[in-house]
Parts: structure tokens; sequence; C-alpha cells
């Protein structure tokens, strides 16, 4: 795989002090929610049927499939950044055990993300492409730079910066690659495919969302310079990497005439990850149109700006209340 | 809508976890709003005025869960559910058919309007979309 390194070569970090967790104390009560959230939402590869894309995979065009296969390459390569250092790097900067927990279970399934694009590979592809692809992630500049700006601060000396770089990949980077599953999806094709990549994009968005959460917590205790300095960096870091995102979606997507429409795609996940961080978003809306069908690919029920307000409601009728409790919500 | 006889607008109703991402929300609306307690030990809020409640989502995945159970111990008072006129939930397009779920389940078991979704901290244009909504829902007394 990919070898990136960056200026640091020094020593992993390590907790300096531990003591045995306890699960029945609990600190910060996000904790245990988002690992049973994380915990409820565990999942392997093996389950989804992807044989069953093979058919679909032969009707594409030698560019699509080339395309494909190289964002998967560049799909493993930041998952096996976010397993192998940025969710273990942010367990030394922990403000709880519990939190230490969260990090390692996050780790673990970027590794079982990283891998299930290797189960992609074996179902569609014969070994020889999987080879061509890995090395034109080795060999392509935006990919690696993406990679090193982010390596970077996961090795520095900053544990909120950390956490900024973390957020700002699970939940924008991933995107210039996570576009092309759901616009095959869009268009019936590789749809046990999109099946599993929509389990990653849960998965990614519970992360950016709980990283994001802890960034927030530490800014609450920051002195307001010190809450300044981190909100200009992270603004200058979003810039740089929406810079990188749009020449490296430009080698992806120029081909096959998408890369207009991915931007869009990009810079609303900009926008919900400077959310995630506590930050309203940056790009205005009409910069931020995503292609109604591949956000129907994402979500079904992100129907046409549901707005009851605006008069689209007609067809409610407001019914009767009923008695209810509290097992009548356990859907 | 409105006539000559006695109106009132609207209250706000919502919960918020400690990550504040609705708190945010509704204080950007500059509307006044009644907080759902987070914590079994706070008292139990009971509202005297018909209300809009706005409600994140939790959970993702099958759904199971999407309610907090914070706003399912609120609507199981009967005094508050009989108030409950609309529901505007907030989520994430990345849980799929999970987004927004739980004003989904909340409009279909209190037969209420699911008025509207937003994501994450919502946007300028929800706020702004929210409020004129709120300000237009007028109810006879």
């Amino acid at each position: 795989m990919t070898a990136v390194t960056a200026a640091h070569g020094d020593k992993p970090r390590l907790v300096s002090r531990v003591s045995a967790i306890n699960w029945n104390r609990i600190e910060d009560e996000k904790d245990l929610e988002v690992w049973e959230r994380l915990t409820g939402n565990f999942w392997l590869p093996e389950k989804v049927p992807l044989s069953n894309d093979i058919q679909s995979w032969h009707t594409l065009k030698e560019h699509e499939q080339r395309m494909t296969t190289r964002v998967f390459t560049g799909l493993t390569m930041l998952d096996t950044i976010q397993g192998t250092v940025g969710a273990v790097s942010l367990i030394p900067d922990a403000r709880t055990p519990h939190e230490e927990a969260v990090y390692t279970n996050i780790a673990f399934m970027e590794s079982v993300h990283a891998k299930s694009y290797s189960s992609i590979f074996s179902t569609l592809i014969s070994s020889q492409e999987i080879d061509e692809a890995f090395r034109w992630s080795e060999e392509n500049e935006n990919l690696q730079e993406k990679a090193r700006i982010v390596l970077d601060y996961y090795r520095g000396d900053d544990p909120e910066k950390r956490k900024v770089a973390s957020t700002m990949l699970e939940s924008f980077l991933f995107y210039s690659g996570f576009y092309a599953p759901m616009y095959w999806s869009s268009h019936a094709k590789l749809t046990n495919t999109a099946d599993l990549i929509r389990l990653i994009i849960r998965d990614e968005a519970v992360h950016g969302y709980y990283i994001g959460y802890k960034y927030q917590r530490a800014l609450q205790d920051a002195s307001p310079e010190r809450r300044q300095e981190l909100k200009d960096y992270t603004f200058e870091l979003l810039f740089e990497l929406y810079e990188n995102e749009e020449q490296y979606t430009e080698d992806l997507y120029d081909p096959l005439g998408l890369t207009e429409d991915v931007k869009a795609f990009l810079r609303y996940n900009a926008n919900k990850a400077l959310m995630n961080l506590g930050y309203e978003g940056l790009f205005p809306k009409d910069q931020t149109n995503v292609n109604p069908a591949i956000l129907s690919a994402l979500s079904p029920n992100a129907d046409e700006n549901h707005d009851f307000f605006s008069g689209s409601g007609s067809s409610y009728v407001i019914g009767k209340a009923v008695n209810t409790e509290d097992e009548d919500w356990d859907f | 809508m409105s006539t000559s006889t006695a109106t009132q607008q609207l209250s706000l109703v919502y919960f918020s976890s400690v990550s504040e991402n609705t708190k945010r929300f509704v204080d950007r609306l500059g509307l006044p709003a009644q907080r759902i307690p987070l914590r079994p030990t706070e008292p139990h809020l009971v509202v005297t005025e018909p209300y809009v409640l706005f409600v994140p989502t939790y959970g993702g995945g099958n759904g199971q869960g999407a309610v907090p159970k914070q706003v399912i111990k609120f609507l199981n008072d009967e005094r508050n559910r009989r108030l409950l006129r609309g529901v505007v939930s907030a989520g994430n397009t990345n849980f799929g058919s999970a987004y927004c779920i739980a004003g989904d389940i909340i409009a279909a078991k209190c037969g209420v309007p699911h008025l509207y979704k937003f994501e994450l901290l919502g946007t300028t244009e929800d706020v702004d979309n929210v409020r004129e909504g709120m300000e237009r829902l007028w109810l006879p007394r």
C-alpha cells in the first residue's frame, strides 16, 4: 500500500497513565451514547452480496471502470490513515477513559472500511487491474498531498488541531470518493457496492460528529485568543484541503464530465464538516446544490427540501392524539 | 387564519443533547423557547400552550432509539401531547433512510405534520424558512 511519511518520525505517543475503565461511572454521557451507537452499527463487508454487482460492472465503459477503481484506492488510502494513525493519535488526548475506548472502536472500524474496498476489488476486477489502481494512487500527487497534509497534523503537537484534521477527513475528504458509488447507484448500477459504501458513510458520520463534539468541549475551556487561533486554523486548513480536493476531483472525474457536479457535493460536505466542529457553513446555498439524484442515493428521506411551511405539505391530515407509552417508541 | 379574534403565536419546545446542535438552531430563530430537560433529576416540563417541537434524530441505521428518551417521556404526558401542533427535526443525510426519522416517528405517532427537516446546525436558509414558517403559523385561541 502507498507509503506516505511526514516530517515527524518519532515514536508513537501513548497515554501516560491507565486506570481500569469503569463504564458504570460515566463522565461524559456522549462517550457511552456514541459507543452504543457505533457497536450497534457494527458490520462486516462479507455480509454484503457484492458478487451481485459483477454483471453490472461489465456494463461500465473502460474509463468508467478506471475512475471507479481509482476512487476506491483513494478511499482505501484515507481509511488506512484514519485506522492506523488518525484515530489512534487521538487516544493520548482523550479527556475520559471512555473516550479512549471509543477511539479504539473508530480505529478498528476504519480498518474494516479499508478492507472492504479490497472485497470490492477482488469481486469485480483482476489482480493486474488492482495493482494498476494502487500504483495510480501512489503516483497521484493530489492524493498524496491530501494524505501528507492530514498526517502532518496527526503527528504534530496540538491536540485540537489533530481533532480538526480528523473531522475534516471523516466529514469532508472522503466525499470526492463517495460521490462515485452514489452516482452509479442513482443509475441503478453497482447497487450492492453502494449499499456497502452507505454503511461506511453512516460510520463516518458518527465519527465526524463525535470528534467534532470533543473538539468543541475542548474549546469551552480555551481562552478567547486560543479559540480564535483554532477557528482561523480550521478555515485555513479547509481552504488548503478544498483546493487540493478540486484538483483531485478533476483528475478523477474530468473524463466523465462530472467534475462540477462533484464539486457541489464537496462544498456541501465541507459545510457539514464545519458544522460538526461547531462552525457555520462557509459555502453559500447556490454553491452547495447537490444533484438531487445523488442526494436521494445518499438518503431516500431527503425529499426535495422537506418544507411544510412553504405549502408543499398539503397532503397532511392532522389526526387525533393517542395515548403512548415508552415501548410504543421503540421502532 | 388571522381574524379579529384573539390569536396567539405558537410557542416552541425543543430537546438538545450536550452537543447543543439543536439548541444553537433554536437560538438563531430568536423566538421564545422552552427546553425539555436533559437529566431525570431536573423538573419535568409541562406545557400550557400549543407548540411546535424541535428534535434531533438519534441513532441512525435501523432507526432503533431514534427519538431521544427525554422526548418520549415528555410526550408520554398527555398534557404535553395534546398541545403538540407540529414537529421540526434535525439529522444528517449520511444516515440514509434514518435521516430525520425522529420527526417522522413523532409526526406519525401524534398525528401532526412533520414541518421541516434540517441538517446538523442548519443553514441560514433553514433558519429563515423556519422562522417565517413559525410566524405564519398562528392559531385561533
